[in-house]
């Protein structure tokens, strides 16, 4: 922190700073603010831009909800992050360690071939993806959604820096004592980076809960869809029944804000160190 | 499954006889042959693949017949393709600079804030955490012509004229920019109050010492130690601006791209030409001048952290 300056005047300016940076905090939440509210109001209240509700109901959610396709696409969407969540904290976490604490050679050619992915953008790739998902019967499919993103370099690159960090000497100890390299990895190595593990994991989760391009053109029956492209399709067929293009919003939004207000330090400290290290 | 498979060799006397050494890098190549396989299939190969249709004439459904560089020719000629170009360019040349100037504002200032520092925070970072397309059905909602847009409906109450926002091509771009800036700024601000934390605060109190004043300290202090969190923002915030596509597609569904094309940025092209014209070679040509832009940007990164 700054040193702080003395004296009444400059008392007062912090004051007025505090005060602008809870206004504009509060703005910065009035669209989740409005959406909520009005997930709450029935159709005839819709225009009367009252923050709390005259007559608060949860009949939108039941209306939303009893078709049972944003159940559908909720379990899709969450289905889809977890198991890409795991496999990318696992896979990524196994490349990085391998890459940070094996010497072999090839060892740094195959690194800068996992980084240099990432100067692709996945809007390039999507069309190549289509093809292939295409030929080996892939499109509208579970797999189809999930098997570009399996791994990632960033997150390869993020776990090696951390792995650099875990002293040599604790993997020697486990050596004697006859673990394989496997175990190692899992039981010794791996506990070591559980608050990269955990940002990695918020990322990865974040990003795929999100996604939507890619969803979007692997998709076609509505079955498939993730909670993004279902909303989107949703919001198109109700078209001016705001209250319930504000419910489904709202029912895309609720997860993460949840578990963010549970797990908020630690969720702003994975972002941070994912996004300086990463 | 490696795994399994090491066991079954170690079983064997070959194992055994290998030296430590000998087997870490078994163990290594070991552990990198799905992954391998994984950057080689869903990476590296589509990546070749990209750049080979880009020089087709591929339709989905006839043989692809080389065209040489005749997609770009077209892109070149393609009066649709510059309205795009310059949007595209906009939403990076408006969006970055904001968006990066209002974070750092909020940041320098709260960096400074003891008092309920952590939920102000918390109330600058939420926005990071929503949906882009559910949080654009939002926006969209905001937009819209009395009695039912909350921004024309607060413009009535005060007495001033309707805006047409998405339904105008000069407002549209900026109302699609807006809910995008909206959405990054809580990540930039974590990001700028991180990097003002790393500051050793012995530079300040030096300083004060001397009796600098604050405006000086920002300049010559604050900002030169921040230089490579400044430039890894741009570079992230640029490459998203770049890449948006959720909040158009979503903000102008009924008619994508906005009036004229007024909004529709490269990755709304490429999915246009691809997925409703299924036009792939010349979608493909599209992907590449993208994958141009985004070196270009990454290229000026490097030079300016080599700069240092």
């Amino acid at each position: 922190m700054s040193a702080a300056a003395v004296g009444p005047r400059a008392g007062f300016g912090r004051a007025v700073a505090w005060v602008l940076l809870l206004a504009g905090g509060l703005a910065m939440i009035l669209p989740l603010v409005f959406m909520f509210s009005t997930s709450l109001k029935d159709a005839s209240e819709v225009y009367d831009l009252r923050l709390l509700p005259a007559h608060p109901t949860l009949d939108n959610y039941v209306t939303v909800l009893s078709d049972g396709r944003f159940l559908r696409w909720f379990a899709n969407s969450m289905g889809v992050a977890v198991v890409v969540t795991l496999s990318n904290v696992f896979f990524d976490s196994l490349v990085g360690y391998t890459l940070a604490k094996f010497e072999f050679r090839g060892r740094y050619i195959v690194f800068l071939a996992i980084l240099s992915t990432l100067m692709i953008p996945t809007e390039m790739l999507v069309i190549p993806w289509y093809v292939m998902a295409r030929n080996f019967g892939w499109l509208d499919t579970y797999w189809g959604i999930m098997f570009p993103g399996m791994m990632t370099a960033f997150g390869t690159f993020l776990m090696k820096q951390f792995f650099e960090t875990v002293p040599n000497d604790f993997l020697e100890a486990a050596r004697v004592d006859g673990l394989n390299e496997f175990a190692i990895f899992w039981r010794i190595a791996l506990p070591l980076v559980t608050p990269a593990l955990s940002a990695l994991a918020i990322f990865t989760f974040l990003s795929n809960w999100t996604a939507f391009i890619w969803p979007l053109i692997v998709t076609t029956s509505k079955e498939l869809y993730t909670l993004p492209v279902g909303l989107s399709s949703f919001a198109v067929e109700q078209q001016i029944q705001w209250e319930l293009i504000m419910t489904g919003a709202a029912l895309a939004t609720l997860p993460t804000l949840l578990v963010f207000l549970v797990l908020q330090r630690y969720i702003v400290r994975g972002v941070v160190l994912a996004g300086l290290k990463g | 499954m490696t795994d399994q498979a090491l066991d079954h060799v170690a079983r064997g006397g070959f194992w055994r006889g290998l030296s430590l050494r000998r087997k870490q890098v078994v163990w290594a190549w070991g552990f990198l042959a799905v992954p391998i396989l994984f950057y080689a299939l869903i990476r590296f190969y589509p990546t070749g693949e990209a750049f080979y249709i880009s020089t087709t004439n591929w339709n989905l459904l006839t043989k692809p017949g080389f065209v040489g560089l005749a997609n770009f020719k077209r892109l070149l000629g393609d009066p649709v393709f510059w309205q795009v170009f310059r949007n595209t360019v906009l939403y990076l040349v408006i969006g970055t600079p904001v968006s990066l100037l209002l974070a750092f504002t909020i940041a320098y200032h709260l960096d400074r804030v003891r008092f309920m520092h952590g939920f102000i925070r918390a109330l600058y970072f939420l926005p990071f955490l929503t949906t882009a397309a559910a949080m654009a059905w939002v926006w969209r909602w905001f937009y819209q012509p009395v009695p039912i847009g909350l921004f024309n409906q607060v413009l009535s109450t005060f007495g001033f004229p309707q805006q047409p926002f998405l339904r105008s091509t000069t407002q549209s771009l900026p109302s699609v920019l807006a809910p995008a800036i909206w959405a990054g700024l809580g990540f930039q601000v974590v990001i700028f109050l991180a990097g003002l934390r790393a500051i050793p605060t012995t530079y300040y109190e030096a300083a004060r010492i001397d009796g600098v004043s604050d405006g000086t300290i920002l300049r010559r202090i604050t900002i030169p130690l921040l230089r490579p969190t400044i430039i890894f923002l741009v570079v992230f915030s640029s490459i998203g601006f770049l890449r948006i596509f959720d909040q158009v597609y979503n903000m102008t569904s009924g008619d994508p791209g906005g009036p004229l094309n007024a909004t529709k940025p490269l990755v709304l092209m490429i999915y246009q030409t691809a997925f409703s014209s299924f036009d792939m070679g010349y979608a493909a040509a599209q992907t590449v001048v993208l994958f141009l832009a985004l070196l270009a940007v990454s290229l000026v990164q490097l030079r300016l952290l080599r700069d240092r």
